[in-house]
């Protein structure tokens, strides 16, 4: 199976290789690495050759790396029912710079983008109706970004006098409680506070 | 008279409304009675799920899980176990994988038998969810015999499951699968035949095959479009090549060929669980590797090291090396996938849910074009449609 999919990776990076910057096989599945301006056209690629046949896309996702200059991955995974496959196709984008959208290619993209857009403020350039799908009516901000908090900014209460559901700030009776559980013997990336030795040395290795 | 001006009528359908199958609002806009477009407003069931993951451990998710399709909640854990124990490279005993499929296929049938019923009482038939429901109830003990809980069951965990099943449990199941048949039958020869019943759902919402794949269908939807796929079988997980069954396929793409369908899916499932109960391997139900399944409560209270194991997983958890996987499972409603990436930590970085309800809601608009406004609820739930998953 790896080496089928090893094969097909390969095809897919000698045939469009302005497109696509790299792939791997990992855990018996194909990643491959593109360009966001060319994502359109690989996907139709990979939609219409006949060794990848992926009639379906299944899912489009962000994720969020903030530490990275283009923070956001656009993840579309694509399954071919011909060969029994799946490909999972990752682009980097950041808060500015739109991606292509693949409705035009999958017509499933629609409501997947618009989710990608909701959830990180991933723009998709082409989208005939980029609103916002599963948050509030008039939320504000991006709520899987890395640096939103887990509890909002705003929290909903019907108010008596008003008549009517009122937002207010979040206010907690007690922090949010995060425990940092990675041990500083394995795991850990940060130096501990006052562990000067660990500073000299590189101290501990992830 | 010549110059009245006409104008289409816009209708807000939800978000409470019974045919609405939860918080569903939809915006029809309507030229007499023909839908001219449609516009489903979702979300209003949104916990963010996705990103509570994303600050629990991997075995503190696993509940979040049951509470995305309350219909069949452990089918949902399943797709999270599998991901889990491939990034982990954690086997499963067999006997632990005969228990996952047996019960993976009881919520199938409780799954089935909840939308069926629902269906038939949009289109106007009140008895079948009186007996369906019945019969889901005594779904509904099994669950709860086996894990405690009716519905939030956390009982698939990544290794295994959580507990043996009690001796008797496993007879009351098989005793269950003889005598459910007699019900579908009634059920059957009191729907499929009958003339108002076929007028309100057949040629309706046809989605070819074609279409099918460009909306991203999976599932029962999928298959009624004459698509035989099955991940099940095509891409079998936790033993399922090893049973024999049918894929049932549709001819038409329409609301009854869906209906349908899903009737037969019901009688392999019934066929996969007495297999199930009658090859079930005796041993244990899940993995042996300590750090990673908690051990007894009865070992923990004579073993040190047992002890030290069941504190560091209940509060630690355990550390998932590096990586990310989509893995998939063919839920009830479709292919449900969860695609975690992992950061060696003890808690997942991303967590994405792939519902299968989501690209079949999607999909509203195109299906319910120039229909009447009475074929919403029909095509609604021919969808089999669940706001937990959808909205997440």
């Amino acid at each position: 199976m790896d080496g089928a999919l090893h094969e097909l990776g390969e095809h897919i990076a000698t045939s469009l290789p302005d497109a696509v910057t790299g792939f791997e096989v990992r855990l018996g599945e194909l990643t491959v690495a593109a360009h966001a301006g060319h994502i359109v056209r690989l996907l139709k690629f990979l939609r219409d050759n006949t060794a990848s046949r992926c009639q379906q896309l299944i899912d489009v996702c962000g994720a969020d790396y903030p530490n990275r200059p283009l923070r956001f991955d656009v993840v579309y995974h694509l399954l071919s029912l011909t060969h029994n496959h799946r490909v999972r196709v990752k682009v980097q984008t950041d808060e500015d710079t739109p991606v292509p959208s693949v409705i035009e290619v999958y017509g499933a993209a629609t409501w997947f983008e618009r989710e990608c857009w909701d959830l990180y403020g991933v723009m998709f350039n082409g989208h005939p109706d980029l609103r916002r799908i599963l948050t509030d009516y008039g939320f504000q901000g991006f709520p899987l970004r890395k640096d939103f908090p887990l509890t909002g900014y705003v929290e909903v209460r019907y108010s008596e006098e008003q008549k009517r559901v009122v937002y207010e700030p979040v206010s907690l009776m007690q922090e949010f409680r995060d425990f940092d559980f990675m041990s500083p013997w394995e795991g850990a990336r940060y130096i501990l506070p006052g562990d000067g030795k660990a500073a000299g040395e590189g101290g501990k290795q992830g | 008279m010549a110059d009245v001006e006409l104008k289409n009528f816009n209708l807000n359908f939800g978000p409470q409304h019974p045919a609405a199958h939860g918080v569903l609002r939809l915006i029809t806009e309507l030229d007499g009675e023909i839908v001219e477009r449609l516009d489903p407003h979702i979300g209003l069931l949104h916990r963010g799920t996705e990103k509570l993951i994303e600050y629990k451990t991997y075995l503190q998710a696993v509940p979040y899980f049951d509470r995305l399709d309350y219909v069949a909640p452990m089918n949902q854990e399943h797709a999270f176990a599998l991901a889990v124990e491939k990034l982990l490279g954690c086997e499963v005993p067999v006997r632990g994988q005969y228990i996952r499929v047996l019960y993976a296929e009881i919520g199938r049938i409780a799954n089935h038998l909840l939308n069926l019923t629902t269906h038939a009482l949009d289109v106007g038939a009140m008895t079948p969810i009186l007996w369906g429901f019945e019969e889901r109830e005594k779904l509904m003990v099994f669950y709860e015999r086996a894990c405690g809980a009716r519905l939030h069951a956390a009982y698939f965990r990544p290794g295994g499951v959580h507990q043996d099943l009690p001796p008797e449990l496993l007879e009351d199941i098989f005793t269950w699968t003889d005598t459910f048949p007699e019900i579908l039958a009634d059920m059957e020869t009191m729907l499929i035949g009958n003339r108002i019943f076929k007028q309100r759902n057949a040629d309706i919402g046809v989605v070819t095959a074609d279409e099918a794949f460009d909306l991203g269908f999976s599932g029962p939807p999928l298959r009624a479009s004459g698509i035989a796929w099955d991940l099940r079988k095509s891409q079998p997980y936790d033993g399922y090549e090893k049973f024999d069954f049918d894929i049932p396929i549709g001819k038409h793409g329409d609301c009854y060929d869906r209906f349908i369908l899903r009737l037969e899916e019901i009688r392999q499932s019934l066929k996969i669980m007495k297999q199930a109960i009658n090859e079930m391997p005796a041993g244990p139900v899940a993995s042996l590797d300590r750090k990673i399944v908690p051990p007894s409560r009865g070992e923990m209270k004579r073993s040190m090291e047992a002890l030290i194991h069941h504190f560091k997983l209940y509060t630690e958890g355990y550390k998932v090396p590096e990586g990310e996987t989509y893995v998939a499972v063919e839920a009830p409603k479709g292919e449900f996938g969860v695609y975690v990436v992992a950061d060696g930590t003890n808690k997942p970085y991303r967590c994405k849910i792939r519902a299968p309800g989501f690209p079949h809601l999607a999909a509203m608009d195109f299906m319910c074009r120039g229909h009447m406004l009475a074929d919403i609820p029909a095509i609604l739930g021919s969808l089999d449609i669940v706001f937990g998953e959808i909205d997440r």
